[in-house]
């Protein structure tokens, strides 16, 4: 269990706020915001993957698509594709068997070595998929204890499968939790699978509410780290979430993440179909401000890549996929020693890096938080945006620099900026993955190229910042009224977002806000 | 009598584990494109389940018909949207 010791923070200056190197401001207040927690949850958290800001450059995390079921149906998500709660309406990823699952893991964990953390996340509801989740986690606790394993769930078969999932190597579980009050879960969950019969209405809210606060007290007290998800519906569950963030917190999720509704009609939810709004810039920030706890965690949360194929600065999907690990030979034990030394080398490298005067540019260290920190200090309530906010889309391979050709970007993280009095506040809001979806079926998206569907893709954007981009694509987004940059290679995404938004709003090109900017991410 | 599943079917696997007759077959692409019931097999739960099990969890409406060829959960019945507001919307996206 070379890892376990891997995670122990080596003494309290290797806390994120040390690495990290920003104002004390906002750090420090870190540690506090979760104060609250028990000793051993504060030293997980500090130290992990996914949720610290300076350990999260070096390590990555990878997902596998195990669990097709799902057995609620949210008014958000549409099954023709992944679950809405963890990818971006209209993604479709590649059923894997358990056992493809786990040659694939294995076979990254041995070529990427900082892949630490396996999650499984869909493309349905893990614990609606029992056999085929635990078996995944079953071969992989047995085969690779140095990787660490992680759920996501809706919450409803929690209860009676905490006891099973606490068996295995599990670091850490997110519970989707919209909403504490049934009368406001009927308005999101039309119907649940419960005790062999489809339930609905307000009876099927409570039960799923029910299932979803008692698994978070059992993980909570089993010292599982849990984070909650909620996603920030305008008119159904706004007023309603603090509440939420109150319940769950005291309950002992470290980390509540609230994310905007994205809803448009070609995902063919109901919200989409119907025109219920997604979230504006100002809504969601209040928000996330009041149930956070901790920005920067959730920052580098949300920005996981999902993918540890793409963190050495290319992408490697293609390396892996079920033929090539079909017919790959992988020494496990072997790999598991170089793995070992991997991250031996890595902590003793951290453990430099947080020596170095901070002033000091470092091989890995991003400082993404450097912005942020007027912002935080900034009254709740006294944000008048003097211009309109803007989006922008990052091509990066991940590291918190933007490193990506526009060709090769198979997905683009979009933020957001807003002038905020002297300020402009830069947060992301989500990925969009370069695949066309459409409700239309068959018909429709077969004649259009490659680059047509990027851009309908990127609608609702203002920016594009990559690494590079080739001419003939910069033609055609400045045709369809994107702004195309390739100025800031290398950058931190969150500096070259705000420094482009300042370029576009002092150029007078951000008068008018893009109309989709309400309705999509 | 035998339920069936036609090809709106997602191909999610909801139903198949649930079965209490063994009578589910998933895909088997590209000859099999989606999932289907075994008439021999399928008992409709009788005896079993008060309700059948495939249809109760199935997300996708029109996915699955009884023995009268009926949809079981027709249109706008799981998602609540109208099935006019569908069409329409489906009308708009193709015209784009
Ligand atoms: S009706 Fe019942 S027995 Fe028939 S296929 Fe569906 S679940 Fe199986
Ligand atoms: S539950 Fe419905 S959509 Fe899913 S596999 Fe079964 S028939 Fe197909």
């Amino acid at each position: 269990m070379a890892l376990e010791a891997l995670d122990q923070p080596k003494s309290p200056a290797a806390s994120p706020a040390a690495g990290s190197g920003c104002a004390s401001g906002s750090c420090g207040s870190s540690a506090d915001k979760l104060a609250h927690l028990p000793e051993h949850i504060r030293a997980k958290v500090h130290n992990h993957p996914c949720f610290s800001e300076e350990a999260h450059h070096h390590y990555a995390r990878m997902h596998v698509a195990v669990a097709p079921a799902c057995n609620i149906q949210c008014h958000y998500c549409n099954r023709k594709y992944d679950c809405s709660n963890e990818s971006r309406p209209g993604v479709v990823s590649e059923l894997l068997t358990p056992e493809q699952a786990v040659a694939k893991t294995l076979a990254v964990a041995a070529e990427i070595p900082q892949m630490t953390v396996l999650g499984i996340a869909g493309p349905g509801d893990p614990l609606a998929n029992p056999e085929r989740t635990l078996a995944t986690f079953r071969a992989l606790s047995e085969k690779a204890p140095d990787i660490k394993l992680c759920v996501s769930t809706n919450g409803l078969a929690l209860p009676a499968l905490v006891d099973e999932i606490c068996e295995h190597n599990i670091d850490h579980v997110t519970i989707t939790i919209n909403c504490v009050d049934p009368e406001i879960g009927a308005k999101i969950y039309p119907w649940i699978f419960w005790n062999n019969r489809r339930i609905k209405g307000v009876k099927a809210a409570k039960i799923l509410i029910e299932q979803q606060q008692q698994g978070l007290q059992m993980l909570c007290d089993r010292g599982v780290l849990v984070k909650v998800n909620s996603v920030l519906i305008p008119g159904v569950n706004d007023a309603h979430l603090p509440e939420v963030s109150r319940v769950v917190k005291a309950k002992g999720a470290f980390l509540h993440n609230v994310m905007p509704l994205i809803a448009e009609p070609e995902h063919g939810t109901f919200y989409g179909l119907m025109g219920q709004r997604g979230p504006s810039h100002d809504e969601l920030q209040t928000l996330q401000d009041a149930c956070a706890g901790d920005m920067a965690m959730m920052r580098h949360c949300r920005q996981c890549r999902a993918d540890a194929v793409g963190m050495l600065g290319e992408d490697r999907g293609a390396e892996f996929s079920n033929e090539k690990v079909a017919a790959m030979d992988i020494d496990y034990a072997a790999a598991m020693a170089r793995r070992a030394e991997v991250h031996a080398a890595i902590e003793a490298n951290r453990s430099a890096q947080q020596q170095q005067r901070p002033d000091q540019p470092s091989e890995t260290f991003v400082p993404i938080t450097a912005l942020l920190d007027g912002r935080k200090q900034r009254q709740p309530g006294s944000t008048t945006a003097a211009a309109p906010a803007a989006r922008f889309a990052v091509a990066s391979t991940g590291g918190g620099v933007i490193n990506q050709h526009f060709g090769h970007a198979r997905e683009f993280l979009v933020y957001e900026a807003a002038s905020v009095d002297q300020d402009v506040d830069v947060r992301f809001l989500g990925t969009r993955k370069v695949d066309l979806y459409c409700a239309g079926g068959d018909t429709c998206g077969e004649a259009e190229d490659a680059l047509a569907d990027t851009i309908r893709t990127l609608a609702g954007v203002t920016g594009v910042l990559c690494s590079k981009i080739g001419i003939e694509p910069w033609d055609r987004l400045e045709a369809a009224g994107l702004v195309p940059n390739g100025e800031h290679a290398m950058e931190p995404i969150e500096d070259a977002v705000a420094a482009l938004y300042r370029e576009l709003l002092a150029a007078g090109r951000l008068t008018a806000p893009p109309a989709a900017t309400a309705l999509s991410a | 009598m035998a339920y069936r599943i036609i090809d709106s079917c997602v191909n999610c696997w909801a139903c198949e584990p649930l079965c209490p007759s063994d009578a589910i077959r998933p895909a088997d692409p590209p000859q099999v494109t989606h999932f289907s019931i075994d008439a021999r097999a399928c008992t409709e739960c009788e005896g079993d389940h008060a309700a059948a099990q495939c249809a109760s969890i199935c997300p996708v409406e029109g996915a699955i018909l009884d023995a009268a060829g009926e949809a079981v959960n027709p249109p706008g019945s799981l998602t609540g949207i109208p099935p006019e507001r569908l069409a329409q919307a489906m009308t708009e996206i193709r015209a784009r």
